[in-house]
């Protein structure tokens, strides 16, 4: 008996993880069609490119549970990339040394993208705005900003070590000769330079470090308990004594802090400030949470699912470009995913209920 | 022996409808009382006022012997009144022991300075609790959705007396529930009486509220016209007093008060 209702269990679980199966499949497909995919430098690009839908799409995560949504992110990226280059920009133009403004950049970045979740999360919770009409207001607010911030013009001239940072690998490794940490070895030789091997992109490093950081409070806290506990029934959640208000503040915050963080990476990446950076990763974001078996009337949803779900995106988009497939149609293919994720939600309670049937 | 609970005088009016009007009532350690009347009878208004959710123009509650005030829910449940909803505020996406826990979840030390949920001890305890009420669930890590109607309710029901409940409200426990559910539902109300849980229950079953309560409360247009020991009474005589067939106890010594 416990060992049928083991297998049962295995079966329904590796058919709620379909999703884990669609990644792996897309990249065996694409390993197979495409030139040079699996090799280690495309799986990194992979995540590289993954970047900004995985820190929006973590955020959001939160926000989702909670049975809200925040669209405010979409352009939360660019105003943050505008901030932080700007204020670079500007402290090395003022004699700073270059770590010191790069940080400096950073952290006024992080710290004023707090104020724009602060304040969606007040006019949700206190003022019981719908989270659509809140964020979709701050949407169009920081877009605004963050053109008045860089005059309409892309940040440039940014400080010139920024870019050892963001291209930079956690290991290089010449194989047989040397094997350097966080630095690129110098004086290598053209033949050399090429046979180089690069292990593990920073800006992925630190990605997933956050990632990892805001996965454990969601699985394994009160605060992530109490996410989980709003978005199945407020009123339980109020009646149990959960201050249900300055939660919801807090989850706002959690997301637009993560689209801050994504537009730094942008900035890191691209070694520029733009206003509309990221903002057409917004869907993508939405879309990566709900795959990753989220639902948008709250109360289910894992950082885990998430990730997977922002990496199909990526490797799909990936792989098309290694194919030579105009990237447009990812947008046809994403939409797919979508309706079909949501389909296999609805239908697999009925799943589960055929399977007790049998036994 | 002293009442756990006693109100005295409550008269509750919404602009001119007096929905509750000078009702006494005592319960006492243990005691399961049921609540009787017509829909719009005041018995609704009359447990919200003890739960809290709305303040009565006039009278007083007395609570364990002290004068209290309950100014919400929340309060109420601190004090040890706890009402069971028919919504009965559990998350439906989360499973039994987080239920039984929410709010109050028991933590433990991660690498000695992260706080982290302690699953195993709210998993043990909501066992103890359940079994303590023979409540008969067939795993607690099963999602509060995937339970029936009674289930759901013992749950509701097991975490107020976890967390120190003295007085259960129930406002119709056995509506939507099958026959044999609501069946458990009313030994798991012997079983917390035996406890020393005082239960007042509100229904229109009639069978449901004589086969567990001992006194009978019976409400007419917002006044108590008439209390009765279940085992002194008969159906019919209730339902006389319910529809106003038969006067009451109480009715001549209001009326000639006004």
């Amino acid at each position: 008996m416990i060992n049928y209702n083991k297998t049962k269990e295995i079966g329904i679980n590796i058919l709620r993880r379909w999703i884990l199966i669609l990644l792996v499949g897309e990249i065996v497909f694409f390993g197979i069609v495409g030139t040079n995919y699996l090799s280690l430098n495309n799986l990194q690009n992979i995540l590289v490119a993954s970047t900004t839908v995985l820190l929006l799409a973590t955020g959001e995560t939160f926000v989702i549970i909670t049975g809200g949504i925040d669209l405010s992110i979409g352009f939360m990226v660019g105003f943050s990339s505008v901030v932080s280059a700007k204020v670079m920009v500007d402290l090395w133009a003022a004699g700073f040394s270059q770590p010191l403004a790069i940080t400096i950049g950073i952290l006024t970045a992080l710290l004023i993208g707090l104020i724009p979740g602060f304040i969606n999360g007040f006019l949700v919770a206190k003022l019981r705005v719908p989270p659509f009409i809140a964020t979709f207001g701050m949407y169009g607010i920081a877009y605004g900003f963050a053109e008045i911030i860089c005059n309409n013009v892309p940040v440039h001239n940014l400080p010139t070590s920024l870019g050892s940072l963001g291209h930079g690998y956690l290991f290089y490794w010449l194989p047989g000769k040397i094997f350097s940490f966080l630095a690129k070895p110098e004086n290598l030789a053209r033949e050399e330079l090429k046979n180089l091997i690069s292990i593990i992109p920073n800006v992925t490093i630190i990605t997933f470090i956050f990632i990892g950081i805001f996965a454990f409070i969601l699985a394994k806290t009160k605060f992530g308990q109490h996410t989980y506990a709003i978005g199945g029934n407020v009123n339980a959640a109020e009646r149990a004594g959960v201050d249900v208000k300055v939660h919801l503040i807090k989850v706002y915050m959690i997301s637009s802090f993560f689209a801050s963080l994504a537009g730094v990476m942008y900035v890191l990446q691209f070694i520029t400030g733009r206003a509309p950076a990221g903002s057409a990763r917004l869907l993508d974001a939405v879309v990566a949470v709900i795959i990753g078996g989220a639902s948008l009337s709250g109360g289910k949803g894992t950082i885990m699912g998430t990730v997977i779900g922002a990496l199909i995106i990526g490797a799909l988009e990936t792989g098309l470009v290694n194919l030579g497939i105009p990237t447009y149609n990812l947008h046809i293919a994403v939409g797919c995913i979508l309706i079909f994720a949501v389909l296999i939600d609805q239908f697999s309670p009925e799943l589960v209920h055929k399977e007790e049937e049998i036994r | 022996m002293e009442p756990l609970l006693e109100v005295k005088n409550i008269t509750k009016r919404f602009g001119g409808l007096t929905a509750v009007d000078n009702v006494d009532m005592q319960i006492y350690p243990g005691e399961v009382i049921g609540i009787l009347g017509d829909n719009g009878a005041g018995k609704s208004t009359l447990i919200k006022v003890i739960s809290g959710v709305y303040h009565a123009e006039e009278g007083q509650i007395f609570f364990e012997g002290c004068k209290i005030k309950i100014s919400n829910p929340i309060e109420a449940l601190k004090i040890g009144i706890e009402t069971i909803y028919q919504d009965l505020a559990l998350a439906e996406n989360m499973n039994v022991y987080s239920n039984i826990f929410l709010g109050r979840e028991k933590l433990e030390k991660f690498l000695g300075f992260i706080n982290v949920l302690d699953h195993d001890y709210m998993l043990v305890e909501s066992k103890k609790v359940l079994n303590r009420l023979d409540i008969n669930i067939p795993s607690l890590k099963n999602k509060i959705r995937t339970l029936s109607g009674g289930e759901r309710q013992a749950v509701a029901i097991s975490r107020s007396i976890y967390w120190n409940a003295k007085l259960l409200i129930m406002d119709e426990p056995t509506a939507a529930l099958g026959v044999a559910e609501q069946k458990k539902v009313l030994n798991l109300v012997r079983t917390l009486s035996s406890h020393g849980v005082s239960v007042i229950i509100i229904s229109h079953q009639m069978h449901d509220v004589f086969s567990v309560a001992t006194r009978l409360l019976i409400m007419r247009r917002g006044k108590k016209i008439a209390e009765r020991i279940t085992k002194k009474t008969n159906v019919d005589e209730v339902v006389g007093l319910i529809v106003g067939s038969l006067p009451g106890d109480y009715i001549e010594a209001i009326e000639e008060k006004k």
